[in-house]
């Protein structure tokens, strides 16, 4: 690609009147990138000094000078809640249980679905199961709980029907219950749009290797544990890599809509947490406090995760 | 020999049982769950309430659709989804292929810089409450701009779109250039008509995205009646639901009946949610299957 391209580069030449020559040859490509650059700054960079006020008794409508400096007083509180520890259990339990079923069931379910010979039924099939990924998560959670209730929920009928309990199970009611039921929702979801990867790193697998297993008398079975799962490996290494970076920012929008008080020892996350404790009762430091830490967790998970990459394949995803 | 492909014929066939049981439920878990809110919000609310709804309404009726399109928040909701929809998808495009276009530049003396600047935004994030006291400050609470302005950038756009302009052959470019286009031009004429399979994918990704967004109302514009969305609306719906179900556990039913919005009506305002993207999403299926690998493969 760059053998191609570097036929337009002139000569560099690292003088600065020849940068503030090029740099008026290329006013139009500047013009199209730097507003969007300050955009991204001030909503992607700047929120970041507002962790200042972590260490600040931040009061409202006061300026930044102004403000009081606690130093980690609100670390200290933190971390002498018991809440947090809870929503950090809570956070970290549906995270890691995310992690594992959302990336082995879309493995799964793309090796299977790569094995249905008819191609009409195969792109049905395919259509139909990224049909949830569209729906917003409120329209989910409505559906979710519907199936899930008491009376007349899908769930339960079900499971009365084939006498597989006597009566009615209180799903959205039982707090131990609530990290499964998130995991479930998240995998009823998501698992059809995931396999898109997968199934795109199946299709470029040589159908050579099929026919020439099929000669030498390999079942299908086998063909699946020999070539199609070998030629994904690499795909599943760095989709597995990626999703540990991304491992603790699981947010709240789930947690919210699928949660009530009666499970809420169980659906706090610490996103949640500081929506509740933070946001809610205008506790901005200590709010603030909260994300931080989830901010330093998440970027550490993602350094280590990256860490092993590089071990393994020699590549950084950073 | 033979009794070893008789064998495998018979795993195989073992196999093809799995497989098609397999596809079987996810299908019918997947689809039943929709047709069944589908049935129930043309069914009659009261009938509803005896169960045993399925796929098709027992007692067919419009009704609860005419409840809840006299609502006046449903109506309101409709237009700001709408105008979100159709105002964030077009800047979100724009945006991004205007940088993308930059970034596939090699002789674009900050090009270096922007892609670093943009990678990062992936991973740092100041948090939910930094991000509110930002808003706040900028003055952007109650307003419409906090629903399209805040998320116009998005680096993954970006990078998807990048890596199908670096697909496109150079010399389209360099051609133009000796032609006498400027760098607008260049990005105008040549590259956006040529990019329309990824700017498909991503227009589908953000009109998605905005229509499905339901958090940044609930934050900033909650208590602002005139800026509500779709998917607000149905969060109150059903959250006031779940909610009441808890407070009045142990009431009397009526009592609770006169609180509860019925379920049929639930059902009908997620129907109303969910058709316009179910409209949309198979004809778009080709695109964004390719967007999504593209995007993977490089970013």
């Amino acid at each position: 690609m760059k053998a191609i391209t570097t036929t337009m580069k002139p000569e560099p030449k690292k003088s600065a009147a020849s940068f503030w020559g090029k740099f008026r040859q290329q006013k139009y490509l500047y013009m199209m990138a730097v507003p969007f650059v300050l955009w991204a700054f001030v909503f992607s960079y700047l929120p970041l000094w507002g962790w200042m006020m972590a260490f600040q008794k931040y009061k409202p409508g006061k300026s930044f000078f102004e403000q009081k400096w606690v130093g980690l007083q609100y670390f200290r509180e933190l971390f002498q809640d018991e809440q947090f520890f809870n929503a950090l259990r809570n956070t970290l339990a549906m995270s890691i249980m995310g992690l594992l079923a959302g990336f082995i069931i879309p493995i799964i379910f793309a090796i299977l679905l790569n094995e249905v010979r008819l191609q009409v039924l195969k792109r049905f099939v395919q259509t139909v199961s990224y049909l949830p990924h569209f729906v917003s998560w409120v329209v989910a959670a409505g559906i979710i709980t519907k199936m899930l209730s008491t009376d007349n929920g899908a769930v339960n009928d079900l499971l009365m029907g084939l006498h597989i309990i006597s009566e009615p199970i209180q799903f959205m009611a039982k707090g131990n219950l609530f990290w499964g039921i998130v995991t479930a929702s998240d995998v009823w979801k998501e698992t059809g749009w995931n396999t898109i990867i997968y199934l795109a790193a199946i299709s470029g697998i040589g159908p050579e290797l099929y026919e020439a297993a099929r000669v030498d008398g390999a079942s299908r079975l086998q063909q699946v544990r020999h070539i199609t799962f070998p030629g994904i490996r690499g795909t599943i290494v760095i989709l597995l890599i990626m999703s540990i970076g991304h491992l603790i920012s699981i947010g709240f929008e789930k947690q919210f809509l699928l949660g009530n008080n009666l499970v809420r020892d169980y659906s706090q996350t610490l996103d949640l947490y500081a929506l509740n404790y933070g946001l809610g009762m205008g506790r901005f430091s200590f709010g603030t406090a909260i994300n931080i830490f989830n901010s330093v967790v998440s970027v550490i998970l993602l350094f280590t995760a990256n860490g092993i990459f590089k071990k393994i394949t020699k590549e950084s995803i950073i | 020999m033979i009794k070893k492909l008789a064998a495998a014929s018979w795993s195989d066939r073992i196999f093809d049982l799995v497989v098609y049981l397999a596809i079987t439920v996810v299908t019918v878990a997947t689809l039943y769950p929709f047709l069944n809110v589908l049935a129930i919000s043309f069914n009659d609310s009261t009938d509803s309430i005896k169960g045993g709804i399925t796929i098709y309404p027992r007692v067919f009726t419009f009704k609860n659709y005419e409840t809840i399109f006299a609502f006046s928040g449903l109506i309101t909701g409709f237009k700001i989804s709408v105008l979100r929809t159709v105002i964030g998808t077009l800047l979100g495009l724009v945006s991004a292929s205007m940088l993308a276009f930059t970034l596939s530049r090699v002789d674009f003396q900050a090009r270096k810089f922007v892609s670093t600047f943009l990678a990062l935004t992936m991973y740092v994030s100041g948090g939910l409450i930094p991000f509110y006291i930002l808003i706040k400050d900028l003055h952007m609470m109650g307003t419409f701009g906090v629903y399209v302005l805040p998320g116009l950038v998005s680096a993954f756009n970006v990078f998807v779109i990048r890596s199908f302009i670096d697909g496109l052959p150079y010399a389209l470019q360099e051609s133009a250039k000796l032609d006498g286009a400027n760098d607008f031009t260049i990005y105008w004429r040549v590259i956006l008509p040529l990019t329309k399979p990824a700017l498909a994918t991503i227009a589908l990704f953000l009109a998605v995205g905005q229509w499905n967004a339901w958090i940044d109302t609930y934050l900033y514009n909650g208590s602002k009646d005139s800026l509500t969305t779709l998917q607000f609306e149905l969060m109150k719906v059903i959250q006031s639901t779940t909610t009441n179900a808890d407070n009045f556990r142990g009431r009397n039913m009526t009592e609770v009946m006169a609180q509860i919005s019925p379920e049929s009506v639930k059902m009908a305002i997620t129907i109303v949610v969910t058709v316009p993207i179910l409209i949309v999403y198979p004809f778009l299926q080709r695109y964004f299957v390719k967007g999504m690998t593209l995007g993977s493969v490089k970013s």
